[in-house]
């Protein structure tokens, strides 16, 4: 099966290493991996900021690239929901075929075991969108039965342990253009979620969503450089391990 | 002053916002524990949901229904377009019996309306007597959430507001002590009022009754004591039969402080011998809103607040920093629709983490509202014209390839720079992560590369 791979713009530009062990994950469970040139963006900045018609261009050009794909995986909750949504607004069958990686390789690849090792006290930074958006977990709100697809997946992990959270979904504050235009609360915000963290023990942070990371680790960078940021696809396709022994951020 | 501005200045005491933000959580944290032990919690919010869409389906004939049943029970209704209207009919039923001071329980419609200024402007004096809202009303402030009117302030500042106006000793802070203070001086007022006022959580169509809900019982203080009661009610608060209170009443206090139930729940169905009692229906936007699909849900709320108490921003920047009298989540989708200029800022106020959504015990879809209203405000041209900039200049690179990885190399360049100097919203706090080596695509094709050339 081929799967068409979207690398937001972001993990494009600033996290290849992102991009990377989302690749090495789904070839190694032998899929073809594709990935269009176009688009470089959901349209997600455009249309949280109040001006979804300049996005309409991504998702156009969204439509069209991956319109051959039975499976569309993307490493980012936040730009998986943004794209379904826009996708499902327009009537698209695409949009019913879009997976953030979690959710695929939970739902659609069914993964029981990994063959990855991770002997960290790791925080999981539950993001918004994939928690209440995608519906990857049950968020704390809702009084249904506890789960959540990242951490199974995380579990499967040699070595890797959990901390647990005083507050388990609560929003880190990045928001998009709002960690710019309302910077003060998004800092606050992401001070507690850091905080948190690191209360429990945390030697890691990683989360389904890279952006939120992009907030707490620049904030993790100032306040408490010893704590790190990962993206869940990093620890799971165990590429980790061998960046952190390189330098935290340069590729093998 | 636009949302930011007014929560930068809110976190300029950050142990004062981080107060701010724990003792909201505890209460939202107290809403988990009690919904927790309701197993059919989640079919409650259902049915809770389905019965305000249906409701609302039929606005019309529920509130005629309303309306006929109550003044056959004797209770005089009437019908305001708009706050100044309501303003004049609860003038007008006072005037007419003389009266000079009106005690109120909480009701947010008549903050709306600016129903206290306007009556003391003509000589009428108002006691609001919750307790929360009593003590708003002695600093001249309004309300900055809508179920705990003062909870933005501290024991010890209600100790200070209390010797000010009330004469208790200065540095009283034994909340025990302050609560008795503030009971003697009301009772003053409950035995000398010569009308009550109250709003109203739920009115019921079937029967023309309606149910005030409150912790203190100053509601029924009020209405029991003066020989006139005045009940103010926006026009979505109708619900069809008696039996719909059963779902509202258990999920009303339970998302809004935790508790199983309100203290008093009372029902309210036709005046004592030789009482009188009015009910002013108020529209203001309401009508508008229904007609509007992307919103009418909004009209669902029965105010409890939990959207407040879950919000990360308004935990982090209070009721005050918001431009409308009901603040938080559901005063930001509420507030562009009675006056989008005005209220332009409100909607951006959101991370849109959907918290709100998911804590709302009648399904309000908040942050999809938020979302809409973001997109309505742009369209009618209420953004500074740079964020416009910004915005179209970004999808333009993102749209072309090779802009795109101009942009992106320049950006890679310039972050150490940007994290030493410190000057933009980002890195004044944050850092910019290392540049990476290379980018994703320039990864991929030597990937593709090295597939291609292998034997």
């Amino acid at each position: 099966m081929t799967i068409g791979l979207f690398i937001p713009c972001y993990i494009y530009q600033l996290y290849p290493q992102v991009g990377q062990a989302t690749y090495t994950l789904l070839t190694r469970l032998g899929y073809q991996v594709e990935v269009p040139e176009k688009p470089a963006c959901c349209g997600q900045p455009m249309s949280n900021s109040g001006f979804a018609k300049l996005g309409t261009g991504c998702i156009t050009d969204f439509a069209r690239e991956y319109a051959s794909f039975d499976h569309i995986v993307s490493p980012s909750g936040s730009c998986v929901l943004h794209l379904k949504e826009s996708l499902e607004a327009q009537h698209s069958p695409l949009a019913h075929r879009v997976y953030e990686l979690c959710e695929f390789l939970h739902d659609i690849a069914k993964v029981d075991s990994l063959p990855s090792r991770f002997p960290h006290r790791v925080g999981l930074h539950q993001s918004c969108h994939g928690l209440r958006g995608l519906g990857l977990g049950s968020p704390s709100e809702c009084m249904v039965p506890a789960f959540s697809k990242p951490a199974h997946l995380l579990q499967m992990v040699a070595g890797l342990e959990l901390v647990p959270l005083d507050r388990c979904d609560e929003c880190c504050g990045f928001g998009g253009t709002f960690s710019v235009f309302e910077s003060d609360v998004s800092v606050s915000m992401g001070r507690d979620r850091i905080h948190d963290h690191i209360t429990h023990g945390a030697e890691f942070i990683t989360s389904a969503d890279m952006s939120c990371l992009m907030h707490l680790g620049g904030l993790l960078s100032r306040e408490a450089p010893q704590v790190k940021v990962l993206h869940i696809a990093e620890i799971l396709a165990g590429t980790a391990e061998k960046e952190l022994a390189v330098d935290g951020n340069g590729l093998p | 002053m636009n949302h930011a501005t007014a929560a930068h200045e809110f976190q300029r005491d950050p142990a004062r916002a981080a107060w701010h933000d724990q003792t909201l959580w505890m209460v939202r944290t107290k809403r988990d524990r009690m919904a927790a032990r309701v197993p059919e919690w989640e079919q409650l919010r259902e049915a809770a949901s389905q019965i305000k869409e249906h409701t609302l389906s039929k606005l019309a004939d529920y509130l005629e229904q309303f309306a006929d049943n109550a003044e056959a029970n004797g209770i005089h209704v009437h019908w305001a377009a708009d706050g100044d209207e309501h303003n004049r009919i609860v003038h007008s039923i006072l005037e007419k019996r003389g009266a000079r001071k009106l005690v109120k329980s909480k009701s947010m419609l008549t903050e709306e309306c600016h129903l206290n200024p306007y009556l003391e402007k003509h000589g009428i004096e108002v006691i609001d007597t919750d307790l929360g809202e009593r003590i708003v009303q002695l600093q001249k402030m309004p309300p900055s959430h809508i179920v705990m009117p003062a909870i933005h302030l501290k024991r010890a500042k209600v100790g200070e507001v209390f010797h000010e106006h009330l004469g208790t000793p200065a540095g009283l802070d034994d909340p025990q002590q302050l609560t008795e203070a503030a009971r003697q001086h009301l009772r003053q007022h409950f035995l000398t009022a010569d009308a009550a006022l109250t709003g109203v959580n739920f009115a019921i169509a079937e029967t023309g009754g309606f149910v005030v809900c409150t912790n203190e019982g100053n509601a029924d203080m009020g209405a029991h004591l003066a020989p006139v009661h005045i009940a103010c009610m926006g026009l979505e608060k109708i619900i069809p039969q008696q039996v719909h209170l059963g779902v509202f009443l258990r999920l009303l206090a339970r998302s809004a402080t935790g508790q199983p139930s309100t203290v008093f729940s009372s029902h309210f169905i036709k005046p004592r011998p030789g009482q009188e009692m009015h009910i002013v229906i108020v529209d203001t936007g309401r009508s508008r809103q229904l007609a509007r699909p992307d919103y009418r849900k909004s009209l669902a709320c029965i105010r409890c607040a939990a959207c407040f108490n879950t919000c990360p921003v308004y935990r982090r920047s209070g009721g005050y920093s918001y431009s409308y009298f009901i603040a938080g989540p559901i005063g930001s989708i509420l507030a562009p629709n009675v006056d989008k200029a005005a209220h332009s800022s409100m909607p951006f106020a959101s991370t849109l983490c959907g918290s709100c959504t998911a804590v709302c015990p009648v399904k309000i879809d908040i942050h999809t509202q938020l979302l809409k209203w973001r997109q309505d405000i742009t369209g009618s041209g209420y953004t500074p014209w740079w964020k416009k900039a910004a915005m179209q200049v970004t999808a333009f690179i993102v749209s072309c390839p090779p802009l795109f990885r101009l942009g992106g190399w320049l950006m890679r360049k310039t972050t150490p720079l940007l994290n030493l100097l410190r000057l933009d919203p980002w890195t004044k706090h944050r850092d910019l992560t290392t540049p990476p080596k290379q980018t994703f695509r320039q990864w991929h094709n030597k990937q593709s590369n090295k597939i291609k050339t292998a034997p």
